[in-house]
């Protein structure tokens, strides 16, 4: 099964700055690929080349087998968008929005039966500038998928959402790919990518910092955990000696041992092993924030 | 064709739900119109006096020149204010991104243009033929003919203003400008022979004036003159430049 994106090491510039350079990744069918990093660091720029709306000054692109380009006409008619920083008139009503894009690609699924899907019947007659954030952003969802595309972009699609919209957006998301779809997301909610996504690559300015599944992130970059109970036992000096301890701290009662890898095993292993069964035993392991910071501080 | 009848239609109601536009399109000339034609009456210049309104009746004379203000009121304040909100609030990035071409954007505009500009037209002439005589077109097809290449040159005008300008509140401004130098020295509010030498060299160069010449040669049965060569200059020029200078974002 041939690669749905594949860029190679892909350029662009804005005048005299190098916007992003030697980028390569590519995306794999039925997943869902997220695209992190700070404000500024080409992730925007990166998905507006894939879809032919920029064209790239260096490397190669190839979106569903199309080089966007110089067939970005063909390619459109395959994908599914939704920009960053784009919107729709505020008068425009939903059916309205929703007949209109849909009759731009001949042959797609009929726009009622995407209305119903994505639960917009009741507002139908309202216009988009009505429409909560959370509706917002299922139209536009809609909208992205009237034509039936293969692929979807999805640029911040949850920034400024409040908390409980944002979940209602992730369902949105998980349901597209659900029904075949493949989903890049660009992001930069690190729960959000947690939670979504299959692959994540991670842009520091406008380069690959890197590409790793969460887990595979959050073992390479940021591989702490720390591991905490209660107990009055006073000598706890054979700690040091578990596999995987890095440091333990005492603070009255409690206990915080920090160290790498399946440190919570081998603390748990140790502490039965002399008879200590603390009730709070508990572990804190680090997310993919921890990995963001980590990288784009300028970490490993 | 689909695409651009949808985005036609879609267009159009939402240029109707835009109260500015209404007013501006079908209120203002009309307004206008009656008190002209009120206040000069439609008597033509007597032997020996200086010529006004091309030796004609002022009502004779305003009507054709407002059918004509009809259709660059539609053009130049609604056109680029659209285009230019359009461009600021994304949506014709979401356009783009979803396959629509500049051609089939500036179509809808036309169309749209043509669509509002027949019924301003239609409701100033029904009105205007309840309250006064004036003379019916010389020809009518010809007058149908005119009236396309008229809207069709606005609406490259307004095309042209809305791609370059960056922003709605400039588009509103330049537009407004524009549309009210060509009202007062454009033909459509005093009569061209009493502007002072410098307000004709304005009025010379709006594209209204030569507008309302064309629409009232073919009208009223003058001889055709420079004006076509000029509005069909300003028509061309406008939609090349507004299809080269176009922007989606």
């Amino acid at each position: 099964m041939p690669s749905v994106v594949v860029v190679d090491r892909f350029e662009k510039r804005y005048g005299s700055s190098i916007a992003v350079e030697d980028v390569s990744f590519s995306v794999e069918e039925g997943e869902i690929f997220g695209i992190l990093g700070p404000n500024g660091a080409g992730k925007t720029t990166t998905v507006e080349c894939l879809q032919g709306l920029r064209k790239a000054d260096g490397g190669k692109l190839r979106v569903l087998g199309y080089d966007p380009d110089h067939e970005a006409t063909q390619l459109r008619r395959r994908i599914g968008s939704q920009l960053q920083e784009s919107a729709l008139p505020d008068r425009i009503k939903v059916w309205e929005a929703l007949r209109l894009f849909s009759s731009l690609v001949p042959g797609g699924p009929d726009w009622k039966t995407v209305m119903e899907q994505w639960d917009l019947t009741d507002k139908r007659a309202a216009t988009f500038g009505s429409l909560s954030g959370g509706q917002q952003q299922r139209l536009f969802v809609a909208l992205a998928l009237v034509n039936d595309p293969e692929l979807v972009f999805l640029d911040e699609m949850t920034t400024g959402l409040d908390p409980s919209s944002r979940r209602i957006a992730w369902g949105l998301i998980r349901q597209i790919r659900d029904g075949g779809t493949t989903v890049v997301l660009v992001t930069h909610f690190m729960e959000e990518a947690e939670n979504l996504c299959d692959r994540v690559a991670v842009i520091k300015k406008g380069r690959i910092a890197a590409i790793d599944t969460p887990d595979g992130l959050i073992r390479r970059y940021a591989d702490n955990a720390e591991v905490t109970f209660s107990t009055d036992q006073a000598d706890l000096a054979f700690l040091h000696r578990v596999e995987g301890v890095a440091g333990v701290k005492r603070e009255g009662r409690r206990i915080s041992v920090t160290g790498q890898g399946a440190v919570l095993a081998h603390v748990a292993a140790a502490l039965v092993a002399r008879g200590l069964a603390p009730f709070d035993l508990q572990m804190r392991r680090a997310n993919l924030e921890d990995v963001f910071l980590s990288i784009t501080n300028g970490g490993k | 064709m689909r695409t651009l009848a949808q985005l036609s239609w879609v267009e159009l109601k939402l240029f109707m739900r835009e109260p500015l536009t209404v007013v501006f399109s079908l209120a203002l000339p009309l307004i206008m119109l009656f008190v002209l034609c009120g206040v000069f009456g439609n008597e033509p210049s007597g032997p020996g006096e200086e010529i006004v309104y091309r030796g004609i009746g002022p009502t004779t004379y305003y009507i054709p020149a407002y059918v004509a203000l009809v259709i660059a009121s539609v053009c130049v304040i609604s056109i680029p204010i659209h285009l230019a909100g359009n461009r600021e609030q994304g949506v014709l990035k979401r356009f783009h991104a979803s396959s629509v071409t500049a051609p089939v954007v500036a179509g809808a505009e036309i169309v749209v243009a043509f669509v509002l500009s027949v019924a301003s037209a239609l409701t100033l002439l029904i009105a205007a033929s309840l309250a006064y005589d004036f003379d019916a077109p010389a020809s009518v097809p010809a007058v149908v003919g005119v009236f396309v290449f008229l809207t069709i040159g606005f609406a490259a005008l307004g095309i042209l203003l809305g791609a370059v300008l960056p922003t709605a509140r400039a588009a509103q401004a330049v537009g407004m400008v524009l549309w009210f130098v060509m009202l007062m020295l454009g033909g459509a509010g005093a009569p061209p022979e009493v502007l002072t030498g410098g307000m004709q060299a304005v009025s010379d160069v709006t594209p209204l004036s030569h507008a309302v010449q064309v629409i009232q040669d073919v009208w009223l049965g003058f001889d055709a003159g420079l004006s076509w060569a000029i509005f069909a200059v300003i028509l061309t020029l406008s939609s090349i430049l507004g299809l080269r200078f176009f922007r989606w974002e």
